[in-house]
């Protein structure tokens, strides 16, 4: 449990579990609400190569509750949850990026933005803005980084999310329907800053609903309905041959009760 | 009528000339109400901050007794401090009572649970839209409530100057603590009651122009700062 928010790349190395991401492993994660069972027995196991996982589902199905729980932010009744040998508890939240579906900003310029997280992930003062700036310019946010972040658009707000997730070099990025409120080109932003974090070895879980994003992105699916994981596999096969009816359904464009 | 014109026109005489006295007691004014506001802002500011992020068992009461204390009555604070710092009471001995310190205090007292309150809601809000990503960061309890309290300080701001301008409107308090003492515990306020019942007309009304001046533009400052945060809002 030490080093809690130091971010050093020998610690990346030295790693938790050989091949550098650690696994992800729920077991038979629970959670009921006012007497509605939102997680039932989940189950999951994601792999430690790097990739894009990705929980699809109809609305209400559980998705973006089960990503919370995996990042430590809701605690399950039953079950649980951890990240190679460790609950995601607070030390660990600063290797698990998590963009949400809307960009919290703070009242704060841009660069301030990133560099916020990069002091709350322990990177000292003198390497904090070079870093965020060569990380906004290469989210392509280097012109707006004196701009305060609150004024920005929606699709650039949800960049800089993205930055200000991966500036603490993540394990693993966790995105809760990140676009699902931005018009095709932002969304089309968004979608290669997923690509190039999967480029760079990080281990990806996306939540969405939007099939066209599940076909454009995923390497892996997991289907999610009623709080239960019905289907987990390769996203060739999953697309190809679901073998559960609400997963075909789905797919189907048809509507899943 | 004519009593009404001369008092006018004596008070304009005095703002005019920069009449020392006048100018004292203005000063005495300032001072001790800003004191207070800002030994209220040094312990309401974090009092508040503490309660919109904190869940503790009895947090919904002291909610609401810091909304209620907002309502206090001047005069029930100053008899409370009063009582305290008098010769026979627990803080007798600091020989504070008809002091300015005793109505830095006293004023500090009213202010402290508005700024509380303002403060509590603020930072409260903020934290409904801050809180997941900041506990994703992995920022600790502290710096939680270090960075609500700096983004959220427009609106801070607003309770201070809402809190300065019941310190420096209020007579109750200052009056009972201070004894309206000249030269040493004389504010606008006290002097304004206390001339108007001698019937020095001018002095009470040259102040009174001065103490609808400042409370005038307390609240028009207020008012300016709401708007500019509501642009920077839905800009």
């Amino acid at each position: 449990m030490a080093d809690a928010g130091v971010v050093d790349p020998r610690l990346d190395d030295a790693g938790l579990v050989a091949g550098g991401v650690a696994p992800l492993c729920c077991s038979g994660v629970g959670l009921a609400r006012g007497g509605r069972v939102l997680l039932d027995d989940v189950t999951l196991e994601l792999a430690r190569r790097p990739g894009v996982t990705v929980i699809l589902g109809p609305n209400g199905a559980g998705k973006s509750l089960l990503l919370r729980v995996v990042a430590g932010l809701v605690e399950p009744d039953r079950g649980r949850v951890r990240w190679g040998p460790r609950p995601p508890d607070r030390s660990r939240a600063t290797r698990i990026g998590f963009v949400f579906q809307k960009p919290v900003m703070l009242r704060r310029s841009v660069l301030a933005n990133v560099t916020y997280a990069l002091r709350a992930a322990g990177v000292p003062r003198h390497e904090r803005e070079a870093r965020a700036r060569s990380l906004l310019a290469a989210g392509d946010l280097g012109h707006l980084e004196r701009v305060s972040a609150r004024v920005l658009s929606g699709g650039e707000q949800q960049r800089v999310a993205l930055v200000r997730a991966l500036a603490t070099k993540p394990e693993a990025l966790l995105l809760d329907e990140p676009t699902a409120s931005l018009d095709p080109r932002s969304t089309q932003a968004i979608e290669a800053l997923v690509r190039a974090t999967r480029a760079a070895g990080v281990g990806v879980v996306l939540v969405t609903h939007d099939l066209g994003q599940a076909r454009r992105l995923a390497d892996e699916v997991v289907f999610i309905h009623r709080g239960r994981v019905l289907e987990q596999a390769p996203a060739a096969c999953f697309f190809d041959a679901p073998s559960t009816a609400a997963a075909r359904e789905f797919l189907d464009g048809g509507l899943v009760l | 009528m004519s009593d009404l014109a001369t008092a006018f026109r004596d008070a304009l005489d005095l703002l005019l000339s920069l009449d020392p006295e006048l100018a004292a007691i203005v000063a005495l004014s300032l001072q001790v109400s800003l004191g207070a506001v800002a030994v209220a802002a040094l312990v309401g500011m974090p009092l508040g901050a503490v309660v919109a992020v904190g869940r503790f068992p009895g947090r919904m009461a002291v909610v609401v007794l810091m909304n209620a204390l907002m309502g206090l009555p001047p005069v029930v604070v100053g008899l409370v401090v009063y009582l305290l710092l008098s010769r026979a009471g627990p803080l007798g001995a600091f020989g504070l009572l008809y002091t300015p310190t005793a109505m830095v205090i006293a004023q500090a007292v009213l202010v402290t649970p508005i700024i509380a309150a303002l403060t509590r809601q603020t930072v409260e809000d903020l934290w409904g839209e801050y809180e997941e990503q900041l506990r994703v960061l992995g920022v600790s309890r502290l710096e939680m409530v270090a960075t609500l309290l700096w983004d959220a300080r427009p609106s801070l701001l607003t309770g201070l100057l809402a809190g300065f301008g019941r310190a420096v409107a209020e007579v109750g308090a200052v009056i009972i603590v201070g004894g309206n003492i000249n030269h040493v515990t004389r504010v606008m306020t006290t002097t304004i009651a206390l001339e108007t019942s001698k019937g020095n007309l001018s002095l009470a009304l040259g102040l009174g122009i001065i103490l609808v001046a400042i409370t005038v533009t307390v609240s028009a400052l207020v008012m300016a700062m709401r708007g500019r945060e509501g642009r920077a809002v839905h800009g």
